[in-house]
């Protein structure tokens, strides 16, 4: 197991520095130099050369890409253009924002695709599985973001239950915070729902079809029984896997959902670090969610071979 | 009879392919044609589907709207399996050879990208537009045939006429091309209509957050996007182009299952 790890920790350093060499080069190939156009056109020679000194762009590009990943090794994203104001920051603040999000959207998720799996696998070939297989196949066809208007046409404009956008902030209370999050949450939380039910009913329907499942009606125990006691621990384990392989669409969601609903999330730095040409702020936000998608894929990995042991010595396919 | 998705699904589909080939032909208005007089209509006999906050037909800038959809996810799955199905192939015919892992290892790192977030990196250097997106989208594509064409293909390998071909003294690339590409190609097929599916919702994402089609090219991301400040005066605007969206990909996910349970038997779905 441990040189499993090893291996894989290996594999994420190697994908982790190629990712990083990627972002910097498309990044430094923007035309165009960031001192230039934070002064302007009039700007004077020297002003824009001092500029350029104190954001440290003066310096060759290999020595500017050792000096960024060193930086952020030690949780220093640099100083951003447009704000003077250091990007770890920045980014913590709005963290505080899109991570409880996903970790809302996540939970809720969880909450309706299990219990709705398990349902529709112990209804099989039933009206009740159709009905549910059918409003999964609606999940994943309904874009999460059309599916955010639509809640707050409803919730917010017609009902006035929730507020149809911005964040009431932690200081406000956990309950008023939670409560601005509830609608992206929802929204952020449908295909994914969607998607996970017909795993968990899948991976229901395979468990139910193995021996050691048979060997537990014999014993006498009933359907349901033999359902909870047996066949659900076993299914949870792809059912685990997909949740963590989800963790990539449910960032890139989040990014716009987080627009949707005005959200000063990570998403809306990264757009205003575009619009604004922030590169430095888009550079670290991307790098930072490239970071947090392979971290979660290494982490379901040795999970996953931590339960399943045939993955440590097995080929890939 | 799971397959028999494939009628409701090939309707859904062929509705949404004829509208974008009709828009070519005739559309009920010019979508470039603005008439602020009667902006924001609902449904009536001369604007079936109302009219936008600028005026112009709802139900033309859908037909064009979807050229646009199929195009972009057309073109990048075009990319993905371009790419991809060769990168497969190759790793398929030399596993566990430097060039798989080195193509494997390019998959990981691809797939450590949302679309997204590729689209925001070509976005931030190159600007906005359809292209982009098509590039984004594509590149996700890329990691998907490519993983999905080594795993087909290496079961391929290992049966008898593979062997026969070898025996014949075919080499890997004619073998690759001759007999593992056409053993796999019902797994491509369905394979594509599930990443045309994603590709429609992508586009539709990308240009919701502007970094799509421009105007004055109409995308149905980008109406939804314009209508989100009018959503309560008219939320008509928000509707149609939602549900454009949803019953595209609606269509190609159940086309797409149908055809897998219909081109490959062992697929069928029991569960």
């Amino acid at each position: 197991m441990l040189g499993y790890i090893v291996k894989r920790l290996g594999s994420l350093l190697a994908t982790l520095l190629v990712a990083s060499i990627i972002i910097f080069v498309v990044i430094e190939i923007v035309p165009g130099d960031p001192a230039s156009f934070m002064l302007g056109l009039n700007a004077q020679a020297d002003t824009v050369a001092a500029l350029r000194t104190e954001l440290g762009l003066d310096v060759s590009k290999p020595q500017r890409y050792i000096s960024w990943v060193s930086g952020m090794l030690q949780g220093d994203f640099g100083q951003s253009y447009t704000y003077r104001s250091p990007v770890t920051d920045m980014i913590g603040d709005r963290l505080w924002i899109s991570l409880p999000l996903a970790l809302y959207a996540l939970g809720l998720s969880t909450l309706i695709a299990f219990p709705a799996g398990i349902w529709a696998a112990s209804k099989r070939g039933r009206a009740t599985d159709s009905i549910v297989m059918g409003f999964t196949q609606l999940g994943v066809a309904i874009p999460n973001f059309w599916f955010a208007l639509i809640l707050v046409l409803f919730f917010s404009i017609k009902l006035a239950w929730f507020s149809a956008g911005g964040f009431a902030g932690w200081e406000q209370g956990f309950f008023a915070a939670m409560k601005s999050l509830t609608l992206p949450a929802i929204a952020l939380a449908l295909p994914q729902a969607a998607i996970l039910t017909r795993v968990m009913r899948s991976s229901l329907l395979d468990v139910m079809g193995e021996d050691f499942m048979r060997t537990a009606r014999a014993k006498g125990l009933t359907e349901r029984q033999a359902l909870v006691h047996h066949a659900l621990r076993n299914a949870l384990i792809p059912v685990l896997t997909i949740i963590g392989l989800q963790f990539s669409f449910l960032i890139a969601g989040a990014i716009i959902i987080e627009n949707v609903f005005f959200l000063p999330g990570l998403g809306r730095l990264v757009f205003q670090g575009i619009a604004q040409r922030d590169l430095i702020v888009v550079e670290s936000v991307v790098m930072l969610l490239v970071f947090a998608v392979v971290l979660v894929t290494f982490l379901v990995d040795i999970a996953y071979a931590w339960v399943d042991p045939r993955l440590r010595q097995g080929r890939r396919r | 009879m799971k397959w028999q998705t494939i009628v409701p699904g090939a309707i859904l589909v062929s509705i949404v392919i004829l509208a974008a080939l009709g828009s070519f032909l005739w559309t009920p208005y010019d979508v470039a044609d603005l008439d602020i007089r009667n902006k924001m209509q609902t449904s009536s006999a001369l604007h079936w589907l109302g009219t936008d906050h600028l005026g112009r037909d709802i139900f033309s800038m859908l037909m064009v709207g979807a050229r646009t959809s199929i195009a972009v996810a057309l073109v990048a799955v075009g990319i993905g399996m371009g790419v991809g199905v060769p990168l497969g192939l190759l790793a398929a015919a030399r596993p566990d050879s430097r060039s798989d892992e080195l193509i494997m290892r390019g998959n990981d790192l691809v797939f450590a990208f949302p679309a997204l977030l590729i689209a925001i990196l070509i976005t931030a250097v190159f600007g906005r537009g359809s292209a982009n997106a098509i590039i984004a989208i594509g590149i996700f594509n890329i990691p998907v045939f490519a993983r999905l064409t080594r795993g087909a293909a290496l079961s391929v390998w290992t049966r008898e006429f593979i062997l026969a071909a070898r025996v014949a003294g075919k080499g890997a690339f004619r073998i690759s091309y001759e007999h593992v590409l056409p053993n796999i190609t019902n797994l491509l097929i369905v394979q594509s209509t599930i990443q045309f599916s994603l590709g429609i919702l992508a586009e539709a994402g990308l240009a919701y957050v502007g970094l799509g089609a421009q105007p004055p090219i109409p995308s149905w991301g980008r109406m939804l996007a314009e209508s989100q400040t009018l959503i309560s005066l008219a939320p008509h605007l928000a509707l149609y182009p939602g549900l454009a969206i949803v019953f595209t990909v609606l269509g190609l996910n159940l086309l797409g299952d149908g055809l897998r349970d219909w081109l490959d038997p062992r697929m069928r779905r029991e569960r």
